[in-house]
């Protein structure tokens, strides 16, 4: 360990450092440096001992909590794929098949994303921040097997730059980064981002071909057409479902979002609340199923509201995306507000317009949008109560 | 008796290098400095050169916008050295001490039965007045105002923190003859803080005239600006004074005996001591005979207060005049291979991602308390603010503290108000300075906006 420190100080440092060859380079350099040594930088100012924790460590955990996620979704493209050929294979066949679609899409989300943001820390002087490290997992997670990875790779650049960068890096955007890319995916390339033809990979080689009656269509994209699906409730909560690469298996999930309140990084407040507003949301559709115009929208609205929850990109989007921090609601009574709508408009947004059946990706980027608007009213009541006290005080004396 | 306030949110820091509860044999007392640093809102002007003979309570610098407020010499001998530093800003006056001290003669009476111009005339002259400190904007007291209470925290929550009870031990009479003169100074009350689950000494639980309030929980349930945020919150204009018991006896000996007798008791406390005891000195000494022969070998930083809130000083350095304690901790400068990643047990944690809260947590089972031997590593760079909901965990404000830093980020005036600025000093954020992911200069911010707030609305 020290010799490579020692390595680092005397032969590659200095090229970096003021004055030298390299000197335009050097956040890309202390990017490398600080992720392999935490450096031994001392409190300078104010408290003289400073907690353990860090970006990189709250990223990683973050991480941490979707690998399942991802070891998961790899197998479950294989599974389908497979399944679709009616070829019998086995479970390393399957993951390995899998393997091979997503971990280009992950090299490509890092390569870009991180590619950016190198390119904009050097360009403005700054060190690199940690933010992209989540969503770089995220994206490749949240995006269908068969997108092409040059859509891949767009999307992202699109998050970094628009999403992210223009507003000054990490911790300054207001939006969720990985969403982003999947909106701007799915407005510019509809077509490799919905329907039946994009969650399972079908690509078939001389002598294969696809099994009689296929549909490869998602459970969510059956129901909101017809009202019915061939996957079991049982199915989606285990996972085996198709869907965007990551978020199929619910129960997973929950062991992430086990992690992630367990080290509090991720607010159960959200998770709790939007939970609870998909709940009320799913019971009113149950409620008013009968009155619906359609025989399929009266069949969709009467799902019971629980397995609302475990479809879809519901459960996925809950507990990795709008407990997001910096384009959440930062204020411990907004964030119950926050993750309430999130819930209630996921399942809105999904019931009613069948053509987004990904009503959790357009309700994250709307509270998004609402979460600054829910933290002032928030401070709005701390203020005026600060001023009651003083009229009470003036009042009195 | 008093109702019990508990205090919730908070974190105590077990640290290594408590102070035994016992006093050294004293030393000397060689020099000793005043340094303008630690005082805010003053503009210094000297009242001495270099080679003036002062005695115990001779004026070495006045306060330039309030002449009366004198900051005098704590023992008598000679004005060794002005330092200064950039622009020719006064950073210490040095005294060099004699053997036996001679005292300006201030006169001694029963603040009982003074006039408060009178009370205040003597503080003043005497240099007593600099222990008063004024919120909003934590600076000297302003003689022209009348607090609305004063408020005394009589015990420290701080990590190795010195025991009250012990640093004040045989002076009930000064105590209570200082907290006669100030009750004369509010139009309030005096309120004292106590720690309700340990014994207060009898010092502060004999004492008389004030207002007694009984405080439970952890760091930072000592904080005078907590305990204020619990009875009496400051609103827009009004004023608060606070001040440290220990100057309360020097303010009590000063009415009982004519004269600025500066002898205070101080911890030393940390890690890298080897001997841990209690000293009796005088304010503003010098720190380097405590530490000679009693420091570790290795790189240290030594702090003039404690960890949370003291003032980095050198080895030549001297005693901070708010402060009752010097601490010395092993500087953190070697870098740690995948520091971010390995969760290694020695370091402290509010968050759950590392094994420290659950050491703390496994404390209440096995009695065993968890002391960490933390050095000055920051254990991460600085970053924007990501995580929500960290400071509230440790700051017992109803104040938004990521809000309100924001706020004096951007220098929006308006909204520092609006959030509460004028209820808060730096100290209060200490502990949220810790805990930050970001690792956000905290203090030095609210210090920044307490500049700005003063110079805006006067």
């Amino acid at each position: 360990m020290k010799a490579i420190q020692n390595f680092l100080e005397e032969n590659i440092k200095p090229n970096f450092e003021k004055g030298g060859k390299l000197e335009r380079y050097w956040p890309v350099y202390d990017g490398f440096e600080t992720f392999l040594f935490v450096p031994g930088h001392t409190a300078e100012s104010g408290a003289h001992i400073r907690d353990g924790i860090d970006l990189k460590r709250t990223m990683n955990t973050v991480i941490m909590a979707l690998v399942p996620c991802l070891l998961f979704g790899m197998w479950n493209v294989g599974l389908h794929h497979y399944n679709a050929l009616g070829i019998d294979a086995t479970f390393t066949q399957q993951f390995i098949f899998g393997a091979i679609k997503v971990i280009p899409m992950v090299i490509v989300s890092y390569g870009v994303g991180l590619g950016l943001e190198f390119l904009f820390c050097v360009i403005k002087g700054h060190q690199i921040e940690e933010g992209y490290l989540v969503s770089g997992m995220l994206i490749p997670l949240i995006m269908p097997v068969d997108i092409p990875l040059w859509m891949v790779a767009l999307s992202v650049a699109f998050a970094v730059v628009i999403g992210k960068e223009v507003f000054g890096g990490t911790g300054m955007n207001i939006f969720n980064p990985a969403l982003l890319a999947r909106a701007f995916a799915f407005f510019a390339y509809p077509s490799y981002m919905s329907g039946d033809k994009v969650w399972i990979n079908t690509s078939v080689r001389e002598g294969q071909a696809v099994v009689d009656g296929f549909s490869g269509a998602t459970a969510l994209g059956d129901l909101a057409t017809t009202g019915a699906t061939q996957y079991s409730a049982f199915d989606a909560f285990i996972g085996t479902i198709p869907g965007s690469i990551g978020e199929t298996s619910v129960l997973l999930i929950i062991l992430g979002a086990g992690l992630l309140i367990f080290t509090g990084i991720g607010s159960w407040r959200i998770m709790l609340s939007a939970v609870i507003g998909g709940a009320v949301m799913g019971l009113i559709f149950n409620a008013v199923a009968p009155f619906a115009l359609s025989p399929e929208q009266q069949a969709f609205m009467a799902v019971p509201f629980w397995h609302q929850l475990i479809l879809g990109g519901f459960a996925f989007g809950v507990v990795y995306m709008a407990t997001d921090p910096v384009s959440g609601s930062q204020t411990e009574t907004g964030k119950y507000i926050y993750g309430f709508f999130i819930g209630f408009l996921s399942i809105m947004i999904r019931v009613f317009n069948p053509a987004y059946p990904e009503g959790v990706m357009l309700a994250i980027l709307f509270m998004n949008t609402m979460a600054p608007l829910i933290d002032h009213y928030v401070i709005q009541a701390n203020i005026k109560k600060r001023q009651q006290r003083l009229a009470l005080k003036t009042a009195g004396a | 008796m008093s109702e019990v306030i508990k205090i919730k949110r908070g974190v105590d820091i077990g640290l290594v290098g408590e102070v035994e509860n016992e006093f050294a044999p004293a030393l000397p007392v060689e020099t000793v400095a005043i340094k303008p640093g630690d005082f805010h809102g003053v503009r210094f002007k000297l009242s001495v050169k270099e080679g003036d003979e002062v005695k115990a309570g001779s004026p070495l610098l006045f306060h330039k916008d309030d002449e009366a407020i004198k900051f005098t010499s704590p023992v008598s001998g000679e004005v060794a050295q002005v330092v200064r530093g950039e622009k020719r800003r006064i950073l210490e006056v040095r005294v060099l001490a004699d053997k036996e001290y001679t005292y300006e003669d201030f006169g001694a009476a029963d603040p009982i039965e003074l006039e408060r111009e009178a009370i205040i005339e003597k503080m003043t002259a005497s240099g007593c007045w600099t222990f008063l400190k004024q919120r909003p904007y934590n600076i000297v007291a302003e003689t022209a105002k009348t607090p609305k209470a004063i408020f005394i925290s009589g015990f420290d929550s701080a990590p190795l923190a010195p025991d009250m009870a012990t640093l004040l031990e045989g002076n009930e009479k000064e105590f209570q003859t200082g907290i006669d003169a100030l009750a004369k100074l509010t139009s309030g009350k005096v309120h004292l803080g106590l720690n309700a689950d340990a014994p207060a000494g009898r010092v502060l639980s004999s004492v008389k005239g004030v207002e007694v309030n009984k405080y439970s929980g952890p760091h930072p349930a000592g904080v005078v600006g907590v305990q204020i945020a619990q009875i009496d919150p400051i609103n827009k204009g009004e004023t608060v004074w606070t001040i440290n018991p220990e100057h309360v006896v020097i303010i009590g000996r000063l009415f009982l005996e004519g004269k600025f007798d500066a002898r205070i008791n101080i911890a030393l406390t940390g890690s890298e001591i080897k001997d841990r005891k209690y000293h009796s000195t005088i304010l503003g000494a010098a720190i380097k005979p405590f530490l000679k022969g009693n420091v570790s070998e290795g790189k240290n930083r030594i702090i003039s207060g404690n960890v949370l809130t003291g003032t980095k000083i050198t080895d030549e350095g001297y005693l901070s005049i708010y402060e009752r304690q010097v601490t010395v901790l092993r500087e953190g400068i070697d870098p740690e291979l995948f520091g971010w990643l390995i969760p290694k047990p020695d370091k402290f944690s509010i968050s759950r991602a590392l094994p420290s809260f659950f050491m703390r947590q496994a404390e209440k089972f096995t009695g065993q308390k968890v002391a960490y031997d933390l050095d000055t590593n920051s254990h991460g760079e600085k970053r924007a603010f990501v995580v929500s909901g960290e400071y509230e965990q440790v700051f017992p404000f109803d104040i938004f503290p990521v809000q309100l830093l924001k706020a004096i980020m951007t220098n929006d005036i308006e909204l520092m108000e609006n959030l509460g600025i004028y209820e808060v000093v730096e100290e209060d954020f200490a502990l949220c300075e810790v805990v930050c992911t970001s690792k956000i200069p905290v203090q030095e911010t609210v210090r920044k906006g307490l500049d700005l707030m003063k110079e805006e609305m006067g």
